[in-house]
């Protein structure tokens, strides 16, 4: 009962936010709600006792890439950008692949048969003392069972990184 | 069956309520406990510029923090015409409300921690604090004033550019342990015998010097540069809503300097825990106590009227109860099991206080840097020396493993890595100084200098 209650709570927060930072003409205020939106998804990895996962949120997305975003948008003008209509052109395209991905959803649950929510496995909850450990479980699966994928990820961040600052290196 | 209800009912209010209690009473004592660090901050500033500080209010100024707390309630709460109303409202609340959610992690002594047992405790502790950022950000921006949109952004700059550092340094420690548990943490020190300041010195001094960064103190003070930026990020805020500021920001002192001791100062752990030789050592805290109740007696007389002289002989009194209360567990066999959690609380607490005493000393003696020597002592220094440290530390502990080494002999590998660290990262230093030097051009980072 706790449980649900506590997954509405985070999911209407998070898509309460999301909508609220995609209308707000004002950018600090999206950013702000877009921090709310990112804090609930952490909330229910929480939930779902995948504390690693929901620290890895709070110190990276919100606690790193977003003061980065914030720090952008303070950097600047804002009353130039007020005054523009934003994404005038891609109206159409948005439209057009929101639809495609609900229709996506609606596919997969039209082929499956069933309603959202039913038919799926139900997940007993295991007794705390009998998980595994959560970060001990996550380096695991990345260190041991996926070495190969983290590593190509991690070089293709670097590469990501090294071209950022040549590119920056060259404009001067 | 009327047993197992009640089993069960006392298991939900220990599962959900008495975190929540803890919480509420953590909240309540706190703004006491940071006004009194800001009276102890303000002595200790008076005693090494040779004044007397604040000797007004109550004995030696013992109550000036409550008659602040009065004034600061009852000033006119001003929000500037232009402000960002919500955003002005909420900046302040998000600031406090991050460091006070990150002491929930934090234990202090064995006993004593309001969410028990996380996985990834020290994470929790780092990342909630790291979020308390944006009250200051948001706050500035929400203002509608340069000097605090300034503020803000040095602010941030500040944050971003010293959390690697920090964060790689509590890598370094991490190594050791091998958990993120808070607790854990504490027993491989206890385990190992030796505290990880003296197997890390390299990542300890930068967690220390980052740390200053992060919570925006003299010398890094930039945010708030009174000199520059009138109040940085503060300017517009006052009575109320500039307290809380100051309320996130020593709250922030609390938890670095605590993090810094479960890391690095053996947390709770009492100096040599595991050798029984030295189990005097267990007297030091009661007769620490009785010595300053002394002190107080002995200084009774000589304030000007009587009900001051009563209010040191009342705080003469509390010194001599704690006292007591150290005592026990040591004397008293029946009071034995209570020994880990009360000495546990007040060498954490010694630990901690000396720390932000380290903090208020380099407040007092350096001056404040300028920004660009802010980012090139982050960036060129700092990083490079903690990512080689990590590197090194764990050579070291592959070394240590491979000749069998442990606790105080794990030296033998550590300290060859933190020196080598060292003149690594100076070297670098050197060269990036030489660079510029022949360049002969403004570091990049100026542009935030204001």
């Amino acid at each position: 009962m706790l449980d649900k209650v506590l997954f509405y709570f985070f999911a209407g927060i998070a898509v309460a936010s999301a909508a609220l930072m995609v209308t707000r003409r004002n950018v600090v205020h999206s950013a702000i709600f877009l921090i709310t939106a990112l804090l609930a998804t952490a909330g229910i990895f929480l939930q779902l006792r995948a504390e690693f996962l929901f620290i890895v949120q709070i110190i990276l997305y919100v606690g790193g890439i977003m003061v980065l975003f914030v720090f952008v948008i303070m950097l600047v003008n804002l009353d130039v950008a007020l005054q523009q209509i934003q994404f005038a052109r891609q109206k159409w395209v948005a439209l057009l692949i929101a639809l495609a991905l609900a229709g996506q959803v609606g596919l997969m649950f039209w082929s499956s048969g069933k309603m959202p929510g039913q038919g799926l496995p139900v997940l007993t909850a295991a007794a705390a003392g009998r998980l595994p450990l959560n970060s001990e479980a996550v380096a695991k699966s990345l260190f041991e069972s996926y070495l190969l994928p983290f590593e190509i990820a991690s070089v293709l961040l670097l590469v990501a990184m090294i071209g950022a600052v040549v590119m920056a290196k060259n404009r001067t | 069956m009327m047993h197992s209800l009640s089993q069960a009912t006392i298991e939900f209010l220990k599962l959900y309520w008495a975190p929540l209690l803890c919480g509420v009473a953590v909240v309540a004592i706190l703004p006491l406990i940071v006004g009194y660090i800001v009276l102890v901050e303000r002595k200790i500033m008076a005693d090494m510029q040779a004044r007397l500080g604040p000797m007004r209010v109550g004995p030696h100024g013992l109550l000036q923090p409550i008659a602040d707390a009065v004034k600061l309630l009852i000033k006119e709460d001003i929000i500037p015409d232009n402000a960002d109303k919500l955003v002005f409202w909420l900046a302040p609340v998000l600031s406090v409300g991050a460091a006070l959610l990150s002491l929930a992690g934090l234990a202090v002594g064995p006993a004593f921690q309001i969410a028990q047992d996380i996985n990834i405790g020290i994470l929790f502790v780092v990342g909630v604090s790291a979020m308390g950022i944006f009250g200051i950000v948001l706050g500035g921006w929400a203002s509608n004033s340069h000097y605090s949109l300034m503020g803000a952004l040095r602010s941030s700059a500040q944050l971003v550019s010293y959390e690697t550092a920090a964060g790689m340094a509590l890598v370094s420690a991490l190594l050791f342990t091998g958990t993120l548990n808070i607790k854990s943490i504490v027993e491989a020190q206890s385990k190992e015998g030796i505290w990880f300041v003296l197997l890390a010195p390299v990542a300890f001094f930068t967690y220390l010097v980052a740390s200053i960064a992060e919570t925006n103190r003299a010398p890094f003070d930039l945010p708030e540069a009174e000199s520059e930026l009138v109040a940085g990020y503060m300017t517009e805020f006052s009575g109320f809503r500039w307290s809380l500021y100051f309320l996130a920001e020593y709250t922030n002192m609390i938890v670095v300097a605590s993090v810094a001791t479960t890391l690095f100062l053996g947390g709770w752990l009492r100096p040599f825990a595991g050798v029984a030789r030295l189990n005097v050592l267990d007297f030091v805290p009661p007769l620490l106590m009785l010595a300053i109740g002394a002190y107080c007696v002995l200084r009774a007389p000589k304030q000007p009227t009587r009900v001051q002289q009563m209010f040191m002989l009342a705080v003469a009194g509390l010194c001599f109860l704690l006292g007591l209360v150290l005592v026990a567990p040591v004397i008293v066999p029946v009071a034995k099991p209570l020994y880990a959690g009360i000495h546990g609380a007040f060498w954490f607490i010694f630990k901690v206080s000396a720390y932000i005493y380290l903090f208020m000393w380099l407040r007092f003696t350096l001056p404040r840097y300028r920004f660009d020597q802010l980012m090139r002592l982050g960036w060129h220094f700092l990083i490079p020396l903690s990512i080689i440290n990590v590197l090194l530390v764990g050579v070291a502990l592959i070394a240590g493993a491979y000749f069998h080494l442990q606790g105080w002999g794990l030296l033998l590998v550590t300290t060859p890595a933190a020196v080598i660290a060292l003149v690594a990262a100076l070297f670098i230093l050197a060269a990036e100084k030489q660079r510029d030097a022949r360049q002969g051009q403004i570091a990049a980072s100026d542009f935030y200098a204001g």
